[in-house]
């Protein structure tokens, strides 16, 4: 069902694209030029994978109109809290825009909130388009992720609960909890069971649970042509695979810690070096596989289907607009099928490889 | 003027160093990791308490409801069994006692006959006995009866012959004389 209305709005997606001649980019094109070059594409496909403070939804270019709904911006400035709505900002991304608010300059560089420093009235750049009289503020805004990640909750939430609910009625789920149901049962008994152990793994299956349907419905939310790209956020991965380490430190045993620290059955010189490789792994280089997999992959995904997107308008010339736009929508349905299978695919191997390093910190070893 | 400049900068980028790791950390943003962190605490804990525990909590005790059905249905066949061996059993019992209590039926019919067959013919026995007795002494009381009378119709015979006969000497002589001759013969 998900798989089709996937498919649905891919289609969706990419009839708008016919009928609007491509996305636009106002704030690149003020004057409502068509992006059509690759150097513009390629722009175009990064700004996008990129956090956004407003939901864009598409752009008229013939007038130059944008249509999108702005989230609100919550940033802590030097002057303290500041909140205000992103259409402050006018879909300028470039530092045009300055908002002033309470004493503090505000303005937007690529998706990033700067406050402008005292006396200055307009951004000027270095030579590596660094800000040299503006510094970035911690940015709590509402952002598209953040939206896309309230709304994952919010589905995620609605549905379970409906779930949980149904089980006073009668011990078989009715309705869409009979689709929800296998899913909780395939976690516990494919993925937390075999890899922490019966004993142990119910402790961690509201963490397992979570991160395996939030990551899944983000993935799938990212399929749409809504454009959310959260699993794609570094800042994203960065902490669901935190949220992962910091479970399986904590709740490490005695004798993860007596493997890990000082590895018997080994010569006794080889056990701080052991010692130090066992705890960068698990430190570092655990956690840095889990986040780089998942951001990559998703990054990776959205780029590809958009770049065959934008096939029909990079082929146009050789090929005409009628091959270009059938190559393009072919390859286009076809990764999106893909990347139907590695939404759920990565969501799997996350929570896979998540209750794989709890289970290899809770065991306790048989002593030799 | 400024965006212009910037424009031709990003433009010249190329897509390698799209995702440098200066980008990347760039694109690391600390305000969206503080909400993601804070969004998803809120999500388990909500999910844990409102959605996780219920759920699971009812498949285990589904699960458990079906393990425990399985198990006495296999038991309830286990006992159906020991029932169903026990019934043989009584039945088999029940028959050995009908055999048996036939069969002590028919010795008693027999003994039963036996002993009548051999009271009837005691008791023939002793009646055919006893008429025999009877007609024994009968008869000996006949015997002896007509002995008396032949003796006491010889005594009257002789005393009418010796009266006659011994009127003359003779003739008692010569009665002497055959009989004697009678008891030579002898």
């Amino acid at each position: 069902m998900v798989a089709k209305k996937s498919i649905k709005f891919i289609k969706f997606l990419v009839l708008f694209l016919v009928s609007f001649n491509g996305f636009a980019n106002g704030d690149k094109n003020p004057q409502g030029n068509t992006i059509d070059t690759p150097d513009e594409i390629k722009e175009y496909i990064s700004h996008h994978l990129k956090d956004s403070h407003d939901f864009h939804l598409f752009t008229n270019n013939a007038s130059g109109t944008h249509y999108s709904f702005p989230l609100p911006v919550i940033v802590w400035t030097s002057e303290g809290l500041k909140t205000f709505m992103s259409s402050a900002f006018h879909h300028d991304d470039a530092g045009h825009v300055i908002v002033e608010k309470g004493g503090v300059k505000l303005t937007k560089i690529h998706s990033k909130i700067y406050e402008l420093e005292s006396g200055a009235t307009s951004v000027s750049f270095d030579e590596d388009h660094h800000a040299t009289n503006a510094h970035k503020v911690l940015d709590l805004s509402i952002t598209k992720s953040v939206f896309g990640m309230l709304l994952a909750g919010l589905l995620m939430f609605l549905g379970f609960v409906a779930l949980a609910r149904s089980y006073k009625k009668g011990p078989i789920p009715t309705g869409f909890g009979r689709v929800l149901e296998p899913l909780v049962i395939y976690v516990r008994d494919d993925i937390a069971k075999p890899n922490i152990g019966d004993k142990k793994y119910r402790k961690f299956m509201g963490f397992l649970l979570t991160v395996f349907f939030f990551i899944w419905i983000l993935n799938l939310l990212g399929l749409t042509p809504l454009g959310f790209n959260v699993t794609g956020q570094i800042a994203v991965t960065v902490c669901l695979a935190l949220f992962t380490a910091v479970i399986y430190l904590f709740s490490g045993s005695k004798d993860f810690w007596a493997h890990t620290l000082w590895m018997p059955g080994v010569p006794v010189i080889l056990r701080p070096i052991l010692a130090v490789i066992e705890l960068v792994g698990f430190v570092l280089i655990k956690p840095f596989s889990l986040l780089v997999r998942l951001f990559a992959n998703m990054t990776a995904g959205h780029f590809v289907v958009m770049s065959l997107i934008a096939l029909m308008i990079t082929l146009k010339q050789d090929f005409g607009p009628a091959l270009s736009t059938g190559m393009s929508l072919v390859l286009a349905l076809f990764i999106s099928v893909i990347e139907i299978l590695v939404a759920f695919l990565q969501a799997f191997i996350f929570t896979m490889l998540s209750s794989l390093f709890i289970g290899m910190a809770v065991e306790e070893h048989d002593h030799h | 003027m400024v965006a212009e400049a910037v424009l031709k900068k990003i433009k010249q980028k190329k897509l390698s160093n799209l995702y440098s790791m200066e980008t990347l950390l760039n694109d690391f943003s600390v305000g969206l990791f503080v909400m993601q962190a804070v969004i998803l605490l809120i999500i388990i804990l909500l999910m844990r308490k409102f959605a996780w525990k219920p759920i699971l909590n009812a498949l285990d005790e589904r699960e458990g409801g079906i393990a425990n059905a399985l198990k006495s249905a296999e038991n309830a066949k286990l006992e159906m069994q020991n029932l169903q061996a026990d019934n043989q059993r009584l039945l088999k019992e029940a028959r050995a006692e009908r055999e048996e209590m036939l069969k002590e039926a028919r010795d008693m019919k027999n003994k039963i006959i036996e002993d009548a067959k051999t009271e009837a013919n005691d008791t023939a026995n002793k009646l055919v006995a006893q008429a025999q007795a009877s007609i024994e002494s009968e008869k000996k009381a006949a015997i002896a009866d007509l002995k008396s009378q032949v003796a006491n119709l010889s005594v009257e015979i002789a005393e009418k012959v010796v009266r006659t006969e011994l009127s003359n000497k003779d003739k008692q002589l010569q009665l002497v004389e055959t009989m004697l001759g009678e008891k030579s013969l002898n």
